[in-house]
């Protein structure tokens, strides 16, 4: 008998809920494997699947969006060897994990922290309530591979914003790896949209559309770049998260700004009754 | 031109007379090819057609489209809205021409007239019991009149599915004849409802029926049907006007509608128009596209060209 031939994964992107490969049929070699090479029409196309996810995520309610993420913790313990097997260390591994259940438990407490009863002079009840901003483009840092993508995933996405994440170019099979775990976590198709490439193709065409609300520039590296994204994100009035310092700590207590910034807040005024 | 020609033209002049006349015609014509024509229709359908030639195109779409409501919910205050967008649909750009035509239902039509007038934008309204016409012919006549009284200068009616799909050629061919009377000097627009003839011969064979009678386009669908508007049955429409014009020397027009809802949908029916009948149709007065929220994303990939960055459907009415 022959010697049997392993089967090579080639890793594709991850928009609305499937696998394709790049509109554009290119893709690039990097950590020894084959990756899709995005172009903006597979960022536009992105776009407009996490747009239509954000009806059904954002207006899901804060309890099952948080069982949703508790699922991805469960799924993500089950897969720990393969990404063991890509080189990403197992106590980084844990400590995502513990991430994506820490962002769970905030899903129907955020409001009560973030938002709240204001004293008012008059007679009416005046209520804030935080409410997701909708679709936020996303540049995922480069090290830590898996917490670096999950501890700016999670935070979007808990509160009820869909994502479009422009993944590492050079550390991209964890964020493809991690792509099949939440195609199998009863997460929403288009919910989180993960793009592969290089990011000067993407990342402009993200920060430019006018269909996005925010953007999280904790990836770019560059700072001429991260100034030209800011322009092009002010276009529109996005909310902006500014690149993260080079020496943050991922293990670190992530506190609740993340999520905070992708927010909206809503306030009612009520009158009092007698 | 010569005698065969002249002596075809008065043969088809004489098919409405009888019942087997037209019969024997409609069952002559060759049959289709159904793989052939899905075929032909997805290959023309993976042409690329970017920059200049696609903002040309766009342009051209936005001016084909008939921005059609036809709601139960439709107040004087909607359409009245919708005929501001039809004459200028891009308030951000005046360069942007305006639509073909608005298309309402005939009591509509008083609101949407008092807009256009003067515009250029044709007022097109469904009449003859649409979109089941199933209504006696005295009535359907009568909402052709009353349509065109109030202001319409298109009107698109339905055939008479029922009596054709039993066979009852030369009925289809009365109510359309008597229509086109009804309309005076109305643009007649013949709605085959291809997602009820099962069949492509039995597209061809109504366009051919509507054509002998006297419409002056042939549209798809009423947009009321599970089955609306696809490229095949386009295809073999355009393949209909094509052979109609050879054939008598009088150009009919098309009008796909329903289920066009994006930049990239209209392309590819421009694309087939250009590879199927030539540039002759590739005009507002001779093709169409019935449709609602096309022109949205016409403007959002306008708007794209002309910025440089996606735009998105907040920055858009919403009908």
């Amino acid at each position: 008998m022959s010697e049997r031939v392993a089967v090579r994964k080639t890793y594709k992107l991850f928009i609305g809920g499937k696998f394709p490969r790049s509109e554009s049929g290119r893709s690039y070699i990097v950590q020894d494997a084959n990756v899709a090479l995005s172009s903006r029409k597979d960022a536009r196309d992105a776009v407009v699947a996490a747009r239509a996810a954000v009806k059904g995520w954002a207006g899901a309610t804060a309890y099952n969006r948080g069982q949703i993420l508790y699922r991805v913790a469960e799924m993500l313990e089950g897969r720990r060897e393969q990404f063991v097997a890509l080189g990403v260390p197992a106590d980084e591994v844990d400590a995502a994990i513990d991430r994506w259940v820490w962002y769970a438990g905030w899903s129907d407490k955020l409001a009560q922290v973030y938002g709240g009863a204001n004293p008012v002079a008059g007679p009416y009840f005046n209520l804030s309530a935080p409410e997701p901003t909708g679709v936020v483009a996303v540049v995922a840092p480069e090290a830590p591979a898996l917490l670096g993508l999950v501890s700016v995933i999670a935070p979007a996405i808990v509160t009820g914003n869909t994502v479009v994440v422009a993944a590492s170019p050079a550390q991209p099979l964890a964020a493809v790896t991690l792509a099949e775990v939440l195609a199998t976590s009863d997460l929403p198709g288009g919910v989180v949209n993960i793009l592969t490439g290089r990011l000067s193709e993407t990342v402009p065409t993200l920060a430019g559309h006018m269909d996005v609300n925010a953007i999280d520039l904790t990836g770019v590296a560059d700072a001429e770049l991260a100034a030209d994204l800011e322009v092009k994100a002010a276009q529109n009035l996005k909310r902006v998260l500014r690149p993260a310092p080079v020496d943050h700590d991922w293990f670190a207590d992530p506190g609740i700004a993340r999520m905070t910034t992708l927010l909206e807040t809503k306030t009612v005024w009520h009158p009092k009754g007698v | 031109m010569t005698a065969t020609a002249t002596s075809a033209r008065s043969d088809l002049s004489e098919l409405g007379r009888s019942e087997t006349a037209l019969r024997t015609f409609l069952h002559g014509l060759p049959g289709v090819d159904q793989v052939g024509a899905e075929q032909r229709a997805a290959q023309l359908g993976t042409r690329s057609i970017k920059t200049t030639a696609k903002a040309q195109a766009i342009d051209l779409a936005i001016r084909m489209v008939d921005l059609t409501t036809l709601e139960g919910a439709d107040t004087p205050g909607k359409v009245r809205a919708l005929a501001a967008k039809a004459v200028r649909p891009d308030p951000a750009d005046p360069s942007c021409p305006h639509v073909g035509a608005v298309c309402v239902y005939p009591s509509m039509v008083p609101y949407v007239a008092e807009v256009l007038r003067g515009t250029g934008v044709h007022l097109a309204s469904v009449a003859t019991a649409f979109p089941s016409g199933q209504a006696p012919l005295e009535i359907k006549l009568a909402d052709v009149r009353a349509a065109v009284e109030a202001g319409a200068d298109e009107i698109d009616m339905v055939i008479n599915r029922s009596a054709f799909l039993a066979g009852r050629y030369k009925e289809v061919y009365d109510e359309i004849v008597a229509t086109k009377s009804a309309c005076g000097d109305a643009h007649l627009k013949v709605i085959l409802e291809t997602g009820e003839l099962a069949t492509y011969d039995n597209v061809r064979r109504a366009s051919w029926l509507a054509m002998l009678a006297g419409g002056d386009f042939i549209k798809t669908s009423t947009g009321k049907v599970p089955v609306a508007a696809t490229l095949p049955v386009s295809l073999v429409m355009l393949e209909a006007v094509r052979d109609f014009r050879a054939a008598t020397g009088r150009q009919v027009g098309v009008k796909p509608a329903g289920g066009i809802k994006t930049t990239k949908d209209a392309i590819k029916y421009l694309v087939m128009v250009n590879e199927t009948v030539g540039a002759d149709w590739l005009d507002p007065d001779w093709f169409r596209f019935g449709a609602s929220s096309l022109l949205n994303d016409l403007l959002m990939q306008r708007t794209k060209l002309t910025t440089g960055v996606y735009s998105g459907p907040d920055y858009f009415t919403l009908d």
